[in-house]
């Protein structure tokens, strides 16, 4: 998003530029626009926007994108710090 | 007395002297807000030089007999249970029609909401019945869907399924609803419910590939998080299209021959859509610390003489109106203001608006115990920076790894104030 920004710099989104085919699919699923395709390689045109979601790795094809997804949420992680890992979806979160 | 009422039908056969024959058991009755179907016996042939053929499908006004005008007490009676009802099963209301073929039938939906869903978007919203609010999952229809009308998949979280529908008046499309749990799309996919999974799932159950002719899935962006488009493919040989991330774009979307603009695809996190969150995030949080308030009272009220009743009294009120008013910035003030706020950690944002409001109320009581006031400022302003922390949950920006950052360092230092705002409301009688 470009108007409201969240911390920099902890992003843990990464592209093998190597592996891309250029399908596009992470530029169609990302919501805050973090990548772009030129010259059928896809590349970083705003990484500090990623909120790792994980859409872009889920879609991609060729396993070109690596990140460590999930659900940037305050209370979850409390749970989870309380509860162990797998704590089971229930209402939020 | 009669009324005149149009319907839906398919040709069962023509005669010679083109005599048409509607078949009985796909009379469905449309142009109208009841959903209820002719009796069986008054469908009657009709003559038509149109030259109709078996399985077409046919449109028709017919007279229908108003019974029950005499009525010994109260009104005249309700209208007949509708053919579709059956034992043990209940007739939603946002149902408009069904369509009705050999195998099965599809339920067709309004596309304006009413009062029940308004309702029931308040209480959503609200928090009471946000856990169960859901619709049946499979195949839904609006307008009258053909074989080469758009398929749009969404979750069974009501609120979800009812902006989905609203967007599409006028058009003739499938929805395919997936079993999510009654969750929306984003959560959804991010829990693995709205997944690739039971998407492929419901394509089968629901036998799509029978009726559509195309292979396309319009799937909203935002879950994309939990299907992958080339495993959908490969499973059920439906290719993924991910549309608009808001519902109301999915008519320029598709009329837009299913390109997306960069717009389209953008999320946003406008006043409306922050405003609209903050109920929920109040609910849980006065489920949460309602044990709080008798301990403040109780704390309040020691003192040199053991207990203070008076005391318990006048500081318990005031300690828990600095409770409820840090729950209020944190959790409503701050999200509104959120882009206005400094910093970017959520955290910070929350505490520095309760620090700045907290020091404002300090100024004006100045008859307040100097410790105690120090204690509300300090307490205040934990209570917004803790909750504004917990907004990171609702907001479609912040990344796990920048809420673990923050909260790494927010929390210890949280913690801390309330010990040191216990710690002064304890000691303030004494001095």
């Amino acid at each position: 998003m470009k108007s409201i920004r969240y911390l920099e710099g902890v992003a843990t989104i990464a592209l093998d530029r190597e592996r891309c085919v250029g399908c596009e699919m992470c530029v169609n699923v990302c919501p805050h626009q973090v990548f772009q395709v030129v010259n059928n390689k896809a590349q970083f045109i705003d990484r500090e926007g990623c909120m790792e979601c994980g859409a872009c790795a889920t879609n991609c094809p060729v396993e070109a994108i690596q990140v460590d997804p999930g659900v940037g949420c305050a209370s979850l992680i409390i749970s989870r710090w309380l509860k162990g890992k797998n704590i089971p979806s229930k209402g939020c979160c | 007395m009669m009324n005149k009422s149009y319907f839906r039908g398919k040709v069962h056969c023509v005669t010679d002297t083109g005599v048409v024959f509607l078949s009985l058991k796909n009379l469905t009755r449309i142009g109208s807000d009841t959903m209820q179907i002719l009796p069986m016996a008054k469908a009657e042939p009709f003559t038509s030089d149109k030259g109709y053929e078996n399985g077409d499908v046919v449109e028709l006004a017919a007279l229908e007999e108003v019974v029950g005008e005499e009525v010994c007490c109260g009104g005249p009676p309700a209208p007949k249970s509708n053919p579709f009802e059956q034992p043990g099963y209940k007739l939603e209301h946002y149902i408009r029609a069904f369509m009705i073929n050999e195998k099965s039938n599809v339920a067709l939906v309004k596309t304006r909401l009413e009062f029940a869903d308004h309702f029931g978007t308040l209480l959503a919203r609200i928090g009471l019945n946000r856990d169960n609010y859901r619709v049946s999952p499979g195949l839904y229809g609006t307008g009258n869907p053909q074989t080469d009308s758009p398929v749009l998949v969404t979750a069974n979280y009501k609120l979800t399924f009812n902006t989905l529908r609203k967007e599409l008046g006028g058009q003739d499309c499938w929805i395919l609803v997936l079993d999510t749990c009654g969750i929306n799309v984003w959560c959804a996919a991010g829990k693995k419910t709205f997944s690739t999974e039971e998407l492929v799932d419901q394509v089968i159950k629901t036998d799509l590939a029978e009726k559509v002719r195309h292979r396309k899935l319009i799937v909203p962006q935002l879950g994309a998080v939990g299907i992958a488009a080339h495993k959908v493919k490969l499973q059920c040989g439906f290719r993924v299209v991910y549309g608009p991330v808001r519902a109301a774009d999915i008519p320029a979307f598709v009329e837009n021959d299913m390109q997306a603009t960069e717009k389209m695809r953008r999320v946003t996190f406008t006043l409306k859509e922050r405003f609209v969150l903050i109920p929920v995030e109040f609910y849980n949080f006065s489920r949460k610390i309602w044990w709080l308030f008798p301990l403040l009272f109780v704390l309040s009220g020691i003192g040199p003489d053991f207990f203070n009743v008076g005391g318990a009294v006048e500081r318990g009120l005031l300690s828990s109106a600095g409770v409820i008013l840090g729950g209020i910035l944190g959790g409503a003030i701050m999200p509104l203001l959120l882009p206005w706020l400094p910093g970017r950690s959520f955290s910070c944002k929350g505490a520095i608006l309760g620090f700045i409001v907290s020091m404002i109320g300090m100024l004006l009581f100045p008859e307040v115990h100097v410790l105690d006031r120090a204690g509300l400022v300090v307490a205040v302003t934990a209570i917004s920076s803790y909750l504004a922390m917990n907004f990171t949950g609702s907001t479609p920006y912040t990344s796990p790894s920048g809420v673990e950052k923050e909260m790494k360092l927010a929390i210890p230092l949280q913690a801390g104030a309330v010990v040191v705002a216990t710690l002064l409301w304890i000691v303030s009688p004494f001095i």
